[in-house]
C-alpha cells in the first residue's frame, strides 16, 4: 500500500479477556512484522512493552540529572548566601558549617528529582491527552476496567485494512474493530 | 507461545490470600470500589463523621483567629516554656503521616503486594497529616504574617536571608519537601483509577472531573512501562525522604543544648516513633472504614496482622529508646541530665512519664500473642492507646525538659489553655474532614495494583 | 447660641488676667486653654471620671492598656510642653546647646521622707527619661536605688491629678485663692488661731523659711507633721541618749566590724545609697586579698543588708533586744537594771566572740540600730558607740535635718485632738494621705470632717482628697524648684526638668500664696532665700555652680561633739521575751513602693521584693518552722487581729524570717490610687495604731480556707547542686585563691574543632561582683527605664511572662538557717550563642565586638532562642505589652531604643545605643574609647559598683583587671558558651571563733 493515501482511519483495535491472550497476541503481531501497535490494559503487563518492541524506558536519567540539580542548587544557595552574600559570626560558627548545610541540600535533591520524574514522565506520556482515537474504539471504555486491547496503527508500512483484519482475527480476540480518526 | 506465555504466568502467581474470597474478577474489583465513590448510597456514618470533623474544624478557626488577633501570649507559654501544645502536634503529626509513605514507598520497594490494599487510603492520611502538622510550626510563631516568607528562601529588603543552620530552616524544606513529594505520588498512584472512575462514570458532570484528573490516561502498554518505572524511582526517592523528615524533626530538639533534648539518639528514634504512630493511626482509619465499606475482601485480617507486626517491632525500638535515655542520663554523669531523667519520672509531670510508659511500651505486648493482632477490636483499642502514648511522649519530651533546664532560678511550669486544646482538637477536626471527603469522593482503593493481585485468567462474574 | 456668648465675654476677661499674671513665656493651643474655662478643663478631664468605674478591676495587663488608651487627651497637653523659662544649668558632661537626638544631663535632687538623694537627669529634647546618681552629691557618688530611678515614672503617670477640685468638681486655681483668702481674712483676726498646716517630714530650707514666715504672721497657727515611715524612735533615741535630737550619720569607708540591730541601711532609710557604696567598697578583695569589713546582722525578717551579713542572726524583737541589752553591759554601758528582761540566751554562742570583735576594732567598729526600733535601742546603741570610741570616726551626729523636728506620732495626735475639739477651721495637707496611713485609732477621717475648710495638696487624688473640700494637683518634683538637706545636711537644689505637664503647683506656691507671694516664681523664692543666706561674695558665680552641682557646696550641717553621760533608763518592757506560741507583728515599709506613695508604680509594683521575690503584692511573712507550727501553707489567707484591729491576708513562707514573727509591709490594698495600684495588696496599716507603729507582741492569727494567688517571680529556691553562685570565705581565698574557678566542669579551650572568631577591636564584657551585691533591684529599674522595658501585670507574672532584662536570681543554701545569695543575671553576650544558632531568620547574630545582637524588626518570634538560652535571659513579647497608646507614658520613653511589638523577643544588649553613641563620639573625635567612657544602665545605677562594663582586650581596664581575678568564674561554661558576662565569687569574712563554735 503507497503512504500518499494516507488511511481514513487511526487502526484496527482487537478487544481480549486476558492479560495473557493480550500478551501472547501483541508478541504475535510484532513476530509478524507489525512496528505500529500498541496494547491497552487496566493493568500494567510485565513483558508487554517488551512484546511490543518497546525499549526500556530511561526515565532514571532525568530523576539522577535533577537530583544532582538539586544537591547543587541547595548547597550553593547556602553557601552563598552564609560565606559570599552576607557573612555573619552565627553563634562562632565558620561561615562555611558544612555539616549544617546538608539536610537542605538533601531535600532540595530529592524534591527537584521526585518533581523532575513526575514532569518526564507526563511528558514522555504526551499526558494530558485530552482526545485521542482509541477512545472511538467500542468498548474501550472497558479498556480502564476488564478488557484487554491490541491495536495496529493503520500508519504502519505493513498495515493492509483486510489482510490486518484477517491476522488480528487469527488471534481469537473477542472482537476486531476499526478505530475512527 | 506457551514458552513465552509460561515465564509471564508464574508473575501472575499471587501470594496466598491477598485478597478475600469474593473478589474473582477485573470486573466486580472495579465495580466494588468505584461503587464507593460513583454508585452506592453514602451511608449515614459519613456524614455523621463529616459533620464532626466540620465541627471541630469550627473550633480550629475560631482559635486561630483568636490567635492572630490576640497574640501567642492567649496559649499557656511562658519562658522558659517557650514551646507547646504547638509544637507536640507538630511532631504528634508529622509522625502520624509516615506510615503512609512508609506503607506505599518502602513495601513496594520490599515488594510486600498486602501494601496494595492500604497504600492508597495510608498516604492520603500522610498528606492530611502533614497539612495538620505545617500548620504549627507557621501559626506558632509570634508574627506568622512575617514568618510566612521570611523563613523562605527569599532575602528581605535588608538582604537578609533565613539562617540555614537553623533546624527551624531544615523543618520548612523537609516537610515542604515532604508534602510536595507525597503529593505527587500520590496523585500519580490514582490517574489509572480517575481513568476507571471516567469510564465508568454515570453522569456527565462526573465524567468530565475523573476525565480531567485522569488526564487521557488510556492504559497504553507504553506509558505502563513509563509509569512503572516512575512510581519505582519515586518510592526510591520517598524513601530516605521519609526518614529524613523525622530524623530532621528530631533536630529541633537534639541540635539544642537543653537537656533532654541534646541527645544523638533522636534521629532513629523519632523515625521508630512515627512508624510507631503512623501504625497505629492507619489501624485506627482502616477498621472502621472496611467495616462501613464492606471491604474486607480488600483489607483483609492478614493485612491488620502484618500492621500490628510491624507496629510490634517499632514500639520495641521506640522502647529502646526510652531504655537508651535513662542509661545516657546516668552513663554521661552530668548533674544536668541526671536531674532531667529524675524529673522526668519523679518531677511534677511524673505521671505523664508513667502514662507514656504504659501506652507505649505495655500495651503494645499485647501484640505478642496472635488472638490479639487478629482480632479487630484489640487491635483499635491498641492503636488507640498508642496514638495517646505518642502524643504523651512529644509532651514530655518538649514540656518536661523546658520546663526544668539549666537555672533552677527560672523554672516554672507549663499550663495549656483552653485555646491550646482548641487548637489541638481543631486540627483532628481539619483531618476527620479531609480523609472523610476522601473516602467519599477518591478511589480509596488503588484499583489498578489490586487488579494485578488476582490470579491468571480472571473472568468476568 | 447665648451659651457661646457666654464663654467669648470670659475669654477676654480671663486672657486679660492671665496674660498679665503669669510672667515669662507662656504656652497655650487655645483662648480657650488660657481662660482655663470650666468647659475647657471638663474637656481635658472627661476621660477620667468615665473610666472611674473601670478602674476598680485588677491589672490584668490586656485591661490595663485599654484602659491606657483612655488617656489620649493627656498627649494633648503634654504635646507642646517645653522645658520651663527659667534657665537651668546642664550638667558639664553635656553640650551646652540642645541638639536633637542628644541627650542633656541636669543635676537634681529627689528626697524620701524628706531626706535628699542627688540625681542626674538625662532629657531628650526636654523630655525627662532617665535617672542617674549625681557623682558629685555626697549621699550618691554616683549610685541611685531603685525607688529613685522608678520616681520617674511618676511623672508620666497619666493617673496623676491634674485640675483643682472642688468638692469633687472640677475648678481652677484662682477659685482656689479666692476662697483661701476669704478663709485667711477671717483667720488674721484670731491670729490664725484655726490654722493648721500638715506637711511630711520637711528639710527644705527654702519651704521651712516660707512656714516659719507663715506662723510669724499667724503665732497662733500650728504646723504638724507626718508621715508613716517617719523616724520618731530615731528622734526619741537620740533625746533619750543625748536630751536632744540629732541627726546620725555614719562612715562605713572607715568601718571595719559593723553590727547591724535590724538595720537595712544599704537598702533604704537616709543616705542608704552612699552606705552601700561606701560598705561595699571595703568587700572588694577581688584584686588583692586586702583586709575586708565584717558584718554582723541581727534582724527578725531577711532584709537586703542581712542577706549579705557575714553573720547573721534571725531573732524577734523580744530577743534581740535582749541581746543589745547583754552587749551593752559587757561593753560596759551604764544602765539602771531592769530584772525583768528576760537575761539574753546566747544558743547561737556568737555574743563574747562579738564583742571581743567589736572591742578588738574600737574606733573602727560601728553599730547601727533600725530606723523602727525602739527609742532605747537607739540609745543604747549611742552608748555602745561612744563606749567603743566610734564617735567622730564611723558615727557623726548633727543638727536634725528637719526643719524642725518633731515626733510626727505625737504632733499628728495632737492635730487630730484639736480638730475634735473643733478648734481647726483650715487644715491645709501639703503631701501625703493621713486618712489611708495614719494610725487606726486616731480615727483622723472623722475628726478631719470637724475642719470647716479643708484642702489637700498632693500628686494623686486620693482618700484624703475625697474628705477635702479643695484638691491641689502638685506638681512632680521633675517640674518645679526647690531644695532638701541630705543625709548629712547638705543641700541639694531640685531642678525641674520639665514645665508641669499639667495645671499643677508645687508647695512653694501654695505657701506663697499663704503667705502673700502668690504668683512669685519659685526660682525667685529659691533665690531669695539663698540670697538672704549670704554663703559667697559673688552670689551668682556660686548660684550656677550650685545648680551645675546639684548642692550648695560645703552645706552639709557641721559635726556636733554629742555625749551619752547620764546613766540610761530603759524601760522594763525591754527585752522580754515572747509567751510560749505568742506571735509578734512587725510593720516595715516595703522595699518596692515604701509606704505607699509608690502603689500606682508599675515599674515598682513589678520590681520583685529582694528577698521573697513577690509583685503586685504584699504578704504575711513567716518562717517555714512557724508556718510548720501553725499548719499554714503558701498562699493560704490568715486573718491576723492585732490590738482589736483585723486583717485578711495571705501567708508567704520566708527562710530566714524569725520564729514566731509576723512581718508586713505597708503601702499596699489601696482603692483611689489609680489603675495600676488599686486593688493591689492588702492594708497592713489596718493593723497599725499610734501606741505601736512597728507592731509588736501580742499577734492573733486564724487561718482560713481561702487562697490567695501570689506573683512571685522565682518559683525554685536552691540551686540544686549547680555551680552558678560560687562562694568561699576570706581564709579559704587567701589559703587556695582560684577556688571558685576550679568549682565545677570547665570546657576545655582545645575541645573544639572550629577555630573560632577574632576580637581585636573592643570587645565588650562585663563583670558582676556577687560579693558587692545586695540584691536592691537598682540595676534592674534602671534597665526597665533605659531600655523602655514594659511591665506585664500581675496575671502575666503569675504565667512566668515578666520582661526584666536582668533579674536578679536569689537562692537559699537551706530552710531554717539559709545563706542567702543574689544573683543579677543579665544576657550572658556568649561568644558561642545557642540562640543565635537556631534562630531561622537571621534574628540574632553575633557583633563584631563580641554582642550578642538581637534584631526587633527582624524576630518572627519561634522562641527557639528562648529555649536554648541555658541563662534564660530572653523575654518574649507574649501579647501587646509595649503601651503604644498612652500619650504621656509615650514620654517617657528612649528614643534611642526600640519600642518592642508583640510576638517579638527581647533581652540584654549591654546597652548597646549607649556603646555607639560612644563609638560615633571616638570616631568623630578620632581617639579610642576610654575605659570606663560607657557605662551600661545597670553599671551606672549600681549603688555597690558590683557591675562592671568595658573592654576585655584592655587588660588595664577596669573589666580587664577583675577578669583576671582569680575570683572570675563564668556559669555553666562547660556548655562551651563562652559567655562574655562573668562573675565574681563572693567571699564572706566570718569570725573565726563563731565559725568554730
Amino acid at each position: 500500500m503507497n503512504k500518499e493515501t494516507a488511511p481514513p482511519f487511526f487502526g484496527l483495535m482487537a478487544e481480549f479477556e486476558a492479560p495473557e491472550d493480550l500478551l501472547s497476541a501483541a508478541k504475535r503481531a510484532y513476530e509478524a512484522g507489525y512496528r505500529k501497535l500498541d496494547a491497552y490494559s487496566p493493568l500494567p503487563i510485565h513483558g508487554l512493552g517488551a512484546a511490543i518492541g518497546f525499549p526500556k524506558t530511561n526515565l532514571g536519567y532525568v530523576t539522577f540529572i535533577c537530583g544532582l540539580l538539586g544537591a547543587i542548587s541547595g548547597y550553593g544557595l547556602q553557601y552563598w548566601v552564609h560565606v559570599i552574600d552576607y557573612p555573619l559570626n552565627i553563634a562562632g560558627r565558620p561561615l562555611h558549617s558544612g555539616p549544617s548545610f546538608i539536610p537542605v541540600a538533601f531535600e532540595m535533591t530529592i524534591l527537584f528529582a521526585a518533581f523532575g520524574t513526575f514532569l518526564g514522565l507526563l511528558i514522555a506520556n504526551r499526558l494530558p491527552t485530552p482526545y485521542h482515537p482509541v477512545f472511538n474504539a467500542p468498548n474501550f471504555e472497558r479498556a480502564s476496567q476488564d478488557r484487554f486491547f491490541l491495536c495496529i496503527e493503520a500508519e504502519d508500512p505493513q498495515f493492509d485494512s483486510a489482510e490486518t483484519r484477517r491476522f488480528l482475527e487469527g488471534l481469537n480476540p473477542q472482537e476486531v474493530s476499526q478505530v475512527e480518526h | 507461545m506457551s514458552e513465552a506465555a509460561k515465564p509471564s504466568e508464574k508473575q501472575y502467581i499471587p501470594p496466598p490470600s491477598e485478597l478475600g474470597s469474593g473478589q474473582t474478577s477485573y470486573t466486580s474489583i472495579t465495580e466494588k470500589i468505584s461503587s464507593v465513590v460513583l454508585t452506592r448510597s453514602t451511608p449515614l456514618v459519613w456524614f455523621i463523621s463529616l459533620l464532626v470533623g466540620f465541627t471541630l474544624l469550627q473550633a480550629l478557626l475560631i482559635a486561630v483567629a483568636y490567635l492572630f488577633y490576640e497574640g501567642t501570649g492567649i496559649w499557656g507559654l511562658n519562658i522558659p516554656i517557650g514551646w507547646g501544645f504547638a509544637i507536640i502536634n507538630f511532631v504528634w503529626w508529622i509522625g502520624i503521616g509516615h506510615a503512609g509513605t512508609l506503607i506505599s514507598a518502602v513495601l513496594l520497594l520490599f515488594r510486600q503486594k498486602w501494601r496494595t490494599s492500604i497504600n492508597r487510603s495510608a498516604e492520603a492520611m500522610t498528606i492530611f497529616a502533614v497539612m495538620c502538622a505545617a500548620m504549627f510550626p507557621l501559626i506558632h510563631t509570634g508574627r506568622p504574617w512575617l514568618a510566612a516568607y521570611w523563613l523562605l528562601p527569599y532575602p528581605n529588603s535588608m538582604d537578609i536571608w533565613p539562617q540555614f543552620r537553623s533546624p527551624l530552616i531544615w523543618d520548612v524544606f523537609a516537610v515542604s519537601t515532604y508534602f510536595s513529594v507525597s503529593l505527587v505520588f500520590w496523585t500519580l498512584g490514582m490517574i489509572p483509577d480517575f481513568a476507571s472512575f471516567r469510564d465508568r462514570a454515570k453522569n456527565r458532570i462526573t465524567q468530565i472531573i475523573f476525565g480531567v484528573l485522569a488526564m487521557g490516561w488510556r492504559g497504553s502498554a507504553i506509558h505502563w512501562e513509563r509509569y512503572e518505572m516512575a512510581s519505582l524511582l519515586l518510592a526510591g526517592l520517598a524513601t530516605p525522604l521519609v526518614l529524613s523528615v523525622h530524623s530532621v524533626v528530631s533536630l529541633d530538639f537534639a541540635v539544642s543544648i537543653i537537656p533532654g533534648w541534646h541527645t544523638t539518639i533522636f534521629p532513629p528514634y523519632f523515625v521508630a516513633g512515627a512508624i510507631f504512630a503512623g501504625f497505629a493511626m492507619v489501624l485506627t482509619l482502616m477498621i472502621p472504614v472496611r467495616r462501613i465499606y464492606g471491604l474486607q475482601d480488600f483489607i483483609t485480617d492478614r493485612h491488620l496482622e502484618n500492621m500490628a507486626k510491624v507496629m510490634l517491632v517499632s514500639g520495641l525500638i521506640v522502647g529502646y529508646g526510652y531504655f537508651m535515655e535513662q542509661f545516657m542520663a546516668w552513663y554521661s554523669a552530668s548533674v544536668f541530665e541526671g536531674y532531667m531523667m529524675q524529673n522526668r519520672m519523679h518531677g511534677p509531670y511524673g505521671s505523664y512519664y508513667w502514662a507514656l510508659i504504659l501506652c507505649n511500651i505495655l500495651v503494645p505486648q499485647l501484640l505478642w500473642i496472635k488472638s490479639c493482632r487478629t482480632s479487630t477490636i484489640w487491635l483499635f483499642v491498641v492503636s488507640m492507646f498508642i496514638n495517646v502514648g505518642m502524643w504523651l511522649e512529644r509532651f514530655i519530651i518538649v514540656v518536661t525538659s523546658l520546663h526544668r533546664d539549666f537555672m533552677p532560678s527560672s523554672w516554672d511550669m507549663y499550663h495549656p489553655t483552653i485555646w491550646d486544646w482548641a487548637t489541638y482538637i481543631g486540627t483532628i477536626g481539619l483531618f476527620l474532614f479531609l480523609f472523610v471527603l476522601f473516602i467519599r469522593g477518591l478511589p480509596l482503593i488503588a484499583i489498578h495494583e489490586i487488579r494485578t493481585l488476582l490470579p491468571i485468567g480472571g473472568k468476568k462474574s | 447660641m447665648d451659651e457661646k456668648i457666654t464663654r467669648k465675654s470670659l475669654q477676654v476677661k480671663d486672657i486679660r488676667t492671665r496674660l498679665s499674671q503669669n510672667g515669662g513665656r507662656a504656652y497655650w493651643r487655645s483662648l480657650d486653654e488660657l481662660a482655663n474655662t470650666d468647659e475647657f478643663q471638663e474637656m481635658v478631664q472627661r476621660e477620667f471620671p468615665d473610666q472611674a468605674s473601670e478602674m476598680k478591676d485588677p491589672v490584668s495587663r490586656r485591661n490595663f492598656l485599654k484602659l491606657m488608651g483612655a488617656s489620649l487627651a493627656f498627649g494633648g497637653l503634654t504635646g507642646c510642653t517645653i522645658q520651663p523659662p527659667e534657665k537651668i544649668v546642664p550638667f558639664v558632661r553635656a553640650p551646652e546647646n540642645l541638639i536633637p537626638g542628644k541627650p542633656l544631663y541636669f543635676a537634681s535632687a529627689m528626697s524620701l521622707g524628706g531626706v535628699a538623694t542627688g540625681i542626674l537627669v538625662e532629657s531628650h529634647m526636654g523630655r525627662p527619661t532617665h535617672i542617674e546618681g549625681n557623682p558629685e552629691h555626697p549621699a550618691s557618688q554616683g549610685g541611685v536605688n531603685a525607688l529613685i530611678q522608678a520616681s520617674i515614672l511618676d511623672l508620666y503617670d497619666p493617673d496623676r491629678a491634674q485640675v483643682v477640685k472642688n468638692a469633687g468638681m472640677i475648678s481652677t486655681w484662682d477659685a482656689f485663692t479666692q476662697a483661701l483668702g476669704k478663709n485667711l481674712t477671717t483667720q488674721q483676726f484670731k491670729k490664725g488661731k484655726g490654722l493648721r498646716i500638715l506637711t511630711e517630714t520637711l528639710t527644705s530650707p527654702t519651704l521651712g523659711h516660707q512656714l516659719k514666715t507663715l506662723l510669724e504672721k499667724f503665732p497662733a497657727a500650728r504646723w504638724h507633721q507626718y508621715e508613716p515611715a517617719n523616724r520618731d524612735n530615731v528622734r526619741a533615741g537620740s533625746i533619750l541618749a543625748f536630751g536632744e535630737a540629732a541627726n546620725t550619720y555614719y562612715d562605713f569607708s572607715k568601718a571595719d566590724v559593723i553590727l547591724s540591730l535590724d538595720a537595712d541601711f544599704t537598702f533604704s532609710g537616709a543616705g542608704n545609697t552612699r552606705y552601700a557604696r561606701d560598705f561595699a567598697a571595703r568587700r572588694r578583695v577581688a584584686e588583692a586579698t586586702e583586709s575586708m569589713n565584717r558584718l554582723y546582722a541581727v534582724e527578725s525578717t531577711p532584709s537586703a543588708t542581712g542577706s549579705i551579713a557575714d553573720h547573721r542572726l534571725a531573732l524577734n524583737s523580744g530577743e534581740l533586744e535582749a541581746l543589745t541589752l547583754a552587749l551593752a553591759e559587757k561593753l560596759g554601758v551604764a544602765l539602771k537594771s531592769n530584772p525583768e528582761s528576760t537575761p539574753y540566751n546566747d544558743h547561737s554562742g556568737w555574743l563574747d566572740p562579738l564583742v571581743r570583735d567589736l572591742k578588738k576594732h574600737s574606733g573602727s567598729s560601728l553599730v547601727i540600730a533600725g530606723d523602727y526600733q525602739p527609742p532605747a535601742i537607739h540609745a543604747l546603741v549611742h552608748a555602745i558607740n561612744q563606749n567603743l570610741g566610734n564617735v567622730g570616726k564611723t558615727v557623726h551626729y548633727t543638727e536634725p535635718l528637719e526643719v524642725e523636728s518633731v515626733d510626727q506620732n505625737q504632733s499628728l495626735t495632737e492635730l487630730v485632738h484639736d480638730m475634735r475639739a473643733g478648734q481647726v477651721d483650715m487644715l491645709i495637707i501639703v503631701g501625703g494621705n493621713p486618712i489611708f496611713n495614719a494610725p487606726m485609732d486616731l480615727d483622723f477621717a472623722s475628726a478631719l470632717r470637724k475642719v470647716e475648710f479643708r484642702a489637700h495638696m498632693g500628686l494623686y487624688e486620693n482618700e484624703t482628697s475625697e474628705l477635702c473640700h479643695w484638691h491641689l494637683p502638685e506638681s512632680h518634683y521633675l517640674e518645679t524648684w526647690g531644695d532638701a538637706r541630705a543625709y548629712d545636711g547638705t543641700v541639694s537644689i531640685v531642678q525641674p526638668l520639665i514645665q508641669p505637664l499639667y495645671g499643677t503647683k508645687s508647695p512653694y506656691d501654695l505657701l506663697g500664696t499663704l503667705i502673700g507671694q502668690g504668683g512669685k516664681p519659685v526660682l525667685d523664692i529659691l533665690r531669695a532665700y539663698w540670697l538672704d543666706q549670704n554663703l559667697a561674695l559673688d552670689f551668682e558665680k556660686f548660684w550656677q555652680q550650685s545648680l551645675h552641682d546639684g548642692l550648695l557646696s560645703q552645706s552639709a550641717l557641721p559635726r556636733k561633739d554629742l555625749r551619752v553621760d547620764s546613766t540610761l533608763q530603759v524601760s522594763p518592757e525591754l527585752g522580754k521575751n515572747l509567751e510560749e506560741e505568742e506571735l509578734e507583728l512587725i510593720l516595715r515599709p516595703d522595699a518596692t513602693i515604701w509606704d505607699g506613695r509608690y502603689v500606682n508604680n508599675g515599674w515598682l509594683q513589678e520590681t520583685p521584693n529582694p528577698i521573697t521575690k513577690l509583685t503586685w503584692d504584699n504578704a504575711a511573712l513567716i518562717s517555714p518552722d512557724t508556718a510548720e507550727r501553725l499548719g499554714l501553707k503558701n498562699e493560704q489567707v490568715v486573718k491576723l487581729d492585732y490590738a482589736g484591729q483585723t486583717l485578711s491576708v495571705p501567708v508567704w513562707l520566708v527562710p530566714g524570717q524569725a520564729s514566731d514573727v509576723v512581718a508586713l509591709h505597708l503601702g499596699y490594698g489601696q482603692n483611689h490610687s489609680g489603675r495600676v495600684g488599686n486593688g493591689t495588696g492588702f492594708n497592713a496599716y489596718a493593723l497599725r495604731n499610734s501606741s505601736a507603729q512597728w507592731g509588736g507582741a501580742g499577734l492573733k492569727l486564724n487561718a482560713t480556707f481561702d487562697y490567695h494567688s501570689l506573683a512571685s517571680t522565682q518559683d525554685h529556691h536552691s540551686m540544686e547542686g549547680r555551680h552558678l553562685v560560687r562562694h568561699g570565705d576570706l581564709e579559704q581565698f587567701a589559703k587556695h585563691p582560684t577556688f571558685a574557678q576550679e568549682e565545677g566542669h570547665n570546657f576545655p579551650e582545645d575541645l573544639t574543632l572550629y577555630s573560632g572568631f577574632e576580637y581585636n577591636g573592643n570587645a565588650w564584657g562585663m563583670t558582676i561582683d556577687l560579693n558587692a551585691c545586695i540584691g536592691c533591684n537598682a540595676c534592674s529599674v534602671a534597665c526597665q527605664s533605659e531600655n523602655n522595658i514594659p511591665i506585664v501585670g500581675k496575671d502575666e507574672v503569675l504565667n512566668g511572662r515578666e520582661m526584666s532584662w536582668i533579674r536578679i536570681d536569689r537562692y537559699y543554701t537551706d530552710l531554717d538557717e539559709p545563706e542567702i545569695f543574689h544573683q543579677p543575671v543579665p544576657c550572658q553576650q556568649c561568644e558561642n550563642a545557642p540562640c543565635e544558632l537556631v534562630c531561622p531568620v537571621t534574628a540574632t547574630s553575633h557583633s563584631a565586638e563580641g554582642l550578642n545582637d538581637m534584631v526587633y524588626n527582624r524576630c518572627v518570634g519561634t522562641r527557639y532562642c528562648s529555649n536554648n538560652c541555658p541563662y534564660k535571659v530572653r523575654r518574649f513579647n507574649f501579647l501587646q505589652y509595649a503601651d503604644r497608646d498612652s500619650e504621656s507614658l509615650k514620654l517617657q520613653n528612649n528614643p534611642d531604643v526600640t519600642v518592642r511589638y508583640r510576638g517579638v523577643m527581647e533581652k540584654c544588649t549591654y546597652c548597646v545605643q549607649r556603646i555607639n553613641s560612644a563609638r560615633i563620639e571616638s570616631k568623630k573625635s578620632g581617639e579610642p574609647i576610654r575605659d570606663g567612657q560607657i557605662k551600661t544602665a545597670c553599671e551606672q545605677a549600681c549603688p555597690t559598683e558590683a557591675i562592671a562594663f568595658g573592654d576585655i582586650n584592655d587588660s588595664k581596664g577596669r573589666v580587664g583587671r577583675l577578669k583576671a581575678s582569680p575570683l572570675n568564674y563564668e556559669i555553666l561554661n562547660e556548655l562551651n558558651t563562652r559567655p562574655r558576662t562573668s562573675y565574681l565569687a563572693r567571699i564572706k569574712n566570718p569570725n573565726p571563733e563563731i565559725v568554730e563554735s
